[in-house]
């Protein structure tokens, strides 16, 4: 069940998690900047409101389960769960440095509250169904959400997973795509045109959402709407912007991953602490 | 000037280059010369340096968007119609991901698909394991038709890429990401593939390794000379067809011999030596340096090309450690009893 908790304060744990994205991947030297700011309020809405989880009991079985399927987001993620208890916050400064826990994508077998290692693009829809295959025929009244990228859309095993979704009547699987317009290469429509994405996932069996997920007021209602599914898998388009909140990256392609110098990286806070 | 493709750059370029980024520049200049070749990536236009080509003949150039699988059938469908497909993505998505592609559509049908497949080994360290290619070799050698190179600088890479197109079938080739200092001062030597060089000759024993650890294995032979030790050092840039008259010849004269590898010890150049080795029906003490059987940690390549023992340091570790063991325990033998 999400928890009661008002738009505003999602708003300033969205805050939060960017300025702890922009500290992680100081440390770490470099970072997925485009596609962690991009999703960084669709993190905190999961994670602050909506997802049943518990930093104490990390794999309890009626857990909600999240799968980040865009696993380069790794860096958005790992803070996210740093600042929800599963991993120690100080520890987000060994991020991508040898030996540590944490490098650009993550590795559920060394962190704490992560289901799934993730990182090749297009896996996670699959391992999603197979969650919630496996939690209804336990009988857990749980959710499971899958994370991806737009430009992750180009697989084909996202629309293998897509039809076993809906064949399955998984009611309790919410697919959310990051659609901040980008990939690597360029513009996804420019690249390999997805539109129309929403259409697609409905011809899928999927309810399709569509929700500026930079906006909490709106991805809220739109996840309220998600849980609130009784019938067919669940689609959210989330229209956001790549590398939300720091102008020098927002919309810019070639911030998909990066390094600052230490300007930038005044700049880049400034630019979150003005949101 | 790099002469035989009419290459543009000097060499003091091109030994600031990476190897994929040379790649780039020499397909742009043979797609130039020859109007069947193609480039295709998945979303890796840029990364993999494929783009170079791509800039320079927009409508030669296929970008298929996030989805590899799709890539190598669409290569092969376009090297059915004769044309000569150069396909990049990263070492672990064409040998894992679309392996089945690479199998059935290109290999099975002995189309001539060049798979230049960037980020290898462990090139691309903190990335981890879903980026880290140590399975590519051993995946590509079981492929019949296929050939498999592993060049060791950017003048190989360039040597290689336009050695391939003369290969009437599949071929595979992993380069490295970032920059690694050239093992050859300038293209001025023989490369044919198929055939391995001799780095350093030497006659106490023998490293076979291919790929960013064949300068280290030269540096490391070069140090152990001060102690008196002679290191036979081999280039096997061609991992299939595997050159086995030098690895013979190298078990008959050292006896000894290390392979080293960006791979898991399973399945990639340690085990090709090793089966002609054993089929030699020769006795040689033999010992493979790669990343052992598990995943690898997150770092740097360097602190990992340290940790599993493929820098000079490590490989002069192992050579000492080889040495020390006795080969001739004919005392074992138990079939004359
Ligand atoms: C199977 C696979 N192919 C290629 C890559 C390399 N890669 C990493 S991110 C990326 C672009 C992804 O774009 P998108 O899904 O839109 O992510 P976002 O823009 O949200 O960061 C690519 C091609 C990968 N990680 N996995």
């Amino acid at each position: 069940m999400p928890k009661d908790v008002s738009v505003e304060e999602l708003k300033a744990k969205a805050k939060e998690l960017r300025l702890n994205i922009l500290k992680t991947a100081k440390s770490a030297g470099s970072g997925h900047f485009g596609g962690s700011l991009s999703s960084a309020d669709i993190f905190t809405a999961l994670y602050f409101k909506y997802l049943h989880v518990d930093s104490e009991k990390p794999a309890m079985p009626e857990r909600d389960k999240f799968v980040l399927s865009k696993g380069h987001a790794a860096l958005a993620y790992v803070p996210c769960l740093a600042m929800k208890g599963f991993v120690p916050m100080e520890s987000l400064e060994s991020f991508n440095h040898y030996e540590s826990a944490y490098g650009m994508h993550p590795d559920a077998g060394k962190i704490s509250g992560c289901d799934a290692s993730t990182g090749s693009l297009g896996h996670g829809l699959s391992i999603g169904v197979g969650m919630a295959l496996g939690d209804r025929y336990q009988n857990l009244d749980t959710k499971v959400v899958v994370l991806m990228g737009d430009g992750e859309q180009n697989e084909g095993s996202i629309w293998e997973a897509a039809m076993a979704a809906s064949h399955f009547q998984l009611n309790n699987l919410i697919a959310i795509v990051d659609r901040n317009q980008f990939s690597i290469d360029g513009n996804t429509e420019e690249i390999m045109s997805l539109e129309p994405l929403d259409k697609k996932y409905e011809a899928f069996g999927f309810k399709v959402i569509r929700c500026n997920g930079n906006d909490l007021a709106e991805l809220d209602k739109a996840l309220a709407e998600a849980w609130g599914e009784k019938e067919k898998p669940v689609c959210i388009i989330a229209r956001t912007k790549k590398g939300f909140g720091v102008k020098r990256f927002q919309g810019a392609v070639e911030w998909h991953y990066g390094a600052m110098d230490v300007e930038m990286y005044k700049e880049a806070l400034a630019d979150i602490e003005a949101l | 000037m790099g002469k035989d493709a009419g290459t543009v750059w000097t060499v003091h370029d091109a030994n600031k280059m990476t190897s994929k980024e040379i790649y780039g520049r020499v397909l742009a200049d043979l797609g130039e010369r020859n109007d069947k070749i193609v480039g295709l990536t998945a979303d890796l236009a840029k990364s993999t340096n494929i783009g170079i080509f791509g800039d320079k003949f927009p409508e030669r150039m296929f970008n298929v968007g996030v989805a590899e699988q799709n890539l190598f059938g669409i290569a092969a469908g376009l090297a059915a119609t004769g044309l000569i497909p150069f396909a990049s993505t990263f070492a672990t998505f064409a040998s894992l991901r679309a392996a089945e592609q690479v199998r059935t559509d290109i290999a099975y049908q002995n189309l001539p698909v060049k798979i230049i497949a960037t980020h290898s080994g462990l090139s691309f360290g903190t990335a981890g394991t879903t980026h880290h290619a140590t399975e590519d070799l051993a995946v590509m050698r079981a492929l019949a038709n296929m050939t498999v190179v592993v060049p060791a600088d950017g003048w190989e890479t360039a040597k290689a890429v336009r050695a391939c197109i003369d290969i009437p079938g599949p071929f595979y080739m992993r380069v490295g990401r970032g920059f690694e200092p050239p093992l050859h001062e300038n293209e001025d030597f023989a490369f044919e593939i198929g055939t391995a060089i001799t780095v350093k000759e030497g006659s106490d024993i023998t490293v076979i390794t291919c790929g960013i650890p064949v300068l280290q294995a030269r540096d490391a032979a070069r140090e152990l000379e001060d102690d008196g030790i002679s290191v036979r050092v081999i280039n096997m840039h061609t991992i299939k067809p595997i050159d086995r008259e030098i690895i013979v010849q190298a078990v008959l004269e050292t006896r000894r011999i290390v392979t080293v590898e960006e791979h898991n010890i399973i399945g990639g150049l340690g085990d090709a030596v090793a089966s002609v080795i054993a089929e030699s029906g020769k006795a040689c003490a033999f010992t493979k340096v790669g990343i052992p059987d598990e995943y690898s940690v997150i770092g740097f390549p360097e602190d990992l090309y340290a940790r599993y023992k493929l820098d000079s340091t490590g490989i002069a570790e192992t050579i000492r450690e080889l040495l020390g063991k006795e080969i001739e325990a004919d005392e074992d033998w138990t079939d004359e009893d």
